[in-house]
């Protein structure tokens, strides 16, 4: 059966600037995606939970304190733990340029930064979940 | 005749207000020169709030720092006032902002990473070390634990031998604007406000020259709010806080002088002054009127602006400088009393040396150089500038009726009104952009494939264990018989009504954490979650 990707937006650590967070999620529920937004101040244990409850394909992590580097490997690192190593790990927000490797290697597969059109992180979601739609 | 043509079908402001091609006598027809501007300094201080504006003393020039331990962010404060910044301004880390120690399970990775980490006296000794308290006023950006971190401030002027009644500066201690839109929330609303109403009567009494409140729309712009909202959201949480002071029975002319605001300066040049102009206007009105204040200084909203972040970009940030001169330049024109100018490598990091000194230059070059600051108010009597003036004042007006229809600014905020509001706002500027209807220079025009060229601020990931070393340090050394009584006086004075202050000082002298005196208020208390909405 056909089923709509389903995406969690979630905003992991203390850091509370969500306008990006809800924009992007705003959007890609208007590209025609289910959209479940955590709320703010979340730790990757509940990021992981959720993700695994709401059987999502894809966690979009929003974060602008820096502690990218701490959060982010945990929550890919909690989701394979779970066994959930398909889902798609997507980052938004203020990270310098030199730690998007470091991300990557930890299994992010996109970074997203400031300007990034919510057209493009929409097509970069099709595009990889190609066929997905039909699990 | 010639034929008209524009190059677009619409003209708007960044808001997406309408704006004419030409403005013309009878778009100010109604116009009463001593009702609705008056003279500087004079009622209803559209033209601002004091009568020699920056021909007596320019704007103070703060510019918002915080990073790293409590002697990374000192030194900071110690170079921006060696290259002729005139107040200080502290940005503290999300969990100080929280109310967390630095050895909190949820402080991993986040300390003195967007701010300075402060987690007890100790460290706000440290902050000001050689910095005295009774020459420069410091402003804080500090909500939830606004009289804590208020109180340490307190105690370390009290160590350096500057008296209360010499100290200046602000909290910004709004908690309203945390719920709209920054989200650093801690307590809910209604002990919030008690929390906040126990600072304007202890200020009243005790630091005089203290603005205990910066009532707040910078946040709420960030979040994507237009200017109108901002306006009105900023204006009706004002309300709010004066009410509350009310029901406290204070004397409204007690406690409103201190009650400062704090703007956001965005790219549209008029649409920005004729805000802040509209404020002036609505403030008094309200005051003197509504609310019977009866002294004048009461009446006048005195603010602190700072340049939009969000307009800031990661591309091309050297464009950020010119964005950051035509925002501080619309601050001025508009009479704002002091002026934080964002760094151009802001939508990359924290700012570094010369990306926060070159944004000083800025405000320097505005003041010394521009020549704006040598009359007041020069855009007076402007077709246009008035006519959007009146016109942000009626949209304003607008929506509180709506926030009086919803029973009142708390109200409106748990329904999620402001919030909704906002949010709408900020996705149709998304699609604005998008759509290349609104041009951001280097993001969807002009764009660049360049790698980009300017030295990033990296804050030392040994920050946090030293950081977390030393509050130990302070917790194993300090007399634990005495944090014990101090804490479990404030437990009784939060179940009971006195005033929070004098307990909450207690704790600071005995060393007491930040996140122990948040904690035995949470008990209390309690803590807000926000539905979660998009």
């Amino acid at each position: 059966m056909r089923r709509p990707v389903r995406v969690l937006i979630a905003k992991p650590g203390l850091d509370s600037h969500d306008r990006g967070a809800k924009v992007v999620a705003r959007a890609l529920r208007d590209a025609g995606m289910e959209v479940i937004y955590t709320g703010l101040h979340q730790t990757p244990e509940q990021i992981a939970e959720s993700a695994v409850q709401e059987d999502v394909d894809v966690v979009g992590l929003s974060i602008l304190s820096g502690a990218h580097n701490t959060l982010v490997p945990r929550v890919v690192e909690l989701l394979r733990g779970k066994g959930r190593e398909d889902v798609l790990v997507l980052v938004g927000g203020i990270i310098p340029e030199e730690d998007v490797p470091f991300l990557q290697e930890q299994g992010v597969a996109a970074v997203f930064g400031p300007g990034t059109p919510t057209e493009g992180i929409a097509r970069f979601v099709a595009e990889r979940l190609r066929g997905q739609e039909c699990r | 005749m010639h034929e008209v043509t524009e190059r677009k079908g619409a003209f708007t402001t960044v808001s997406g207000q309408t704006i004419k091609a030409v403005y013309r006598p009878d778009d100010i027809a109604g116009l009463d020169y001593e009702r609705d501007l008056g003279d500087p300094g004079q009622y209803p201080f559209v033209r601002g709030v004091y009568p020699s504006m920056y021909r007596g003393r320019l704007w103070t020039m703060r510019q918002f720092s915080g990073f790293g331990a409590a002697e990374d962010t000192n030194a900071r404060f110690k170079y921006l006032l060696e290259h002729g910044e005139t107040g200080l301004s502290t940005a503290f880390d999300f969990p100080t902002l929280l109310g967390y120690d630095s050895d909190h399970p949820r402080a991993a990775g986040e300390v003195g990473k967007l701010g300075v980490a402060i987690d007890t006296l100790d460290d706000m000794e440290r902050l000001f070390a050689g910095i005295r308290l009774d020459r420069v006023s410091t402003s804080m950006t500090i909500n939830a634990p606004a009289a804590i971190l208020w109180a340490m401030y307190l105690v370390v002027a009290e160590k350096q031998g500057v008296t209360w009644d010499q100290v200046s500066g602000t909290i910004q201690n709004d908690i309203l604007k945390e719920y709209i839109a920054q989200k650093t929330f801690v307590f809910p609303p209604r002990p919030s406000m008690r929390l906040i109403v126990d600072t304007f009567e202890f200020g009243a009494r005790h630091v005089p020259r203290w603005n205990t409140i910066s009532i707040s729309g910078y946040h709420i712009r960030e979040a994507g709010a237009t200017a109108a909202q901002e306006l009105a959201f900023t204006l009706a949480d004002g309300m709010a806080y004066v009410q509350a002071g009310r029901e406290r029975s204070l004397d409204v002319d007690e406690f409103a002088p201190r009650l400062s605001f704090f703007f956001n300066a965005h790219n549209d040049l008029f649409e920005e002054v004729a805000k802040y102009r509209a404020a002036r206007r609505i403030w008094a009105r309200h005051m003197r009127e509504r609310f019977g204040a009866r002294n004048p200084r009461s009446w006048l909203m005195r603010f602190h602006t700072q340049t939009a972040g969000c307009s800031l970009t990661a591309q091309q940030p050297e464009c950020n400088i010119i964005r950051t001169a035509v925002q501080a330049l619309a601050a001025v024109l508009g009479g704002t009393q002091s002026l934080h100018t964002n760094s151009m490598d802001e939508a990359l990091a924290l700012p570094s040396e010369k990306a926060v000194r070159i944004a000083l230059r800025t405000q320097q070059i505005l003041a010394e150089e521009s020549g704006v600051a040598n009359t007041i108010d020069p855009l007076a009597g402007s077709y246009f500038v008035e006519a959007l003036t009146d016109q942000m004042e009626e949209q304003a007006e607008e929506y509180f009726r709506k926030i009086e229809d919803l029973g009142g600014m708390i109200r409106a905020i748990e329904l999620g009104f402001p919030q909704r509001e906002i949010a709408d706002s900020a996705y149709r500027y998304q699609k604005a952009l998008e759509s290349g209807e609104q041009v951001v220079v280097g993001v969807n025009r002009y764009v660049l494939d360049e790698k980009v060229g300017i030295p990033i601020l990296r804050v030392d990931p040994e920050v946090e264990r030293r950081q977390v070393g030393r509050l130990q340090r302070v917790r194993a050394e300090r007399d634990q018989g005495a944090v014990r009584q101090c804490l479990g006086r404030l437990e009784d004075g939060a179940r009971g009504s006195g005033n929070l202050m004098y307990p909450i000082l207690e704790c600071v002298r005995a060393y007491c954490t930040l996140g122990e005196i948040m904690d035995t208020l949470r008990r209390v208390f309690g803590t807000y979650r926000e539905p979660a909405m998009y």
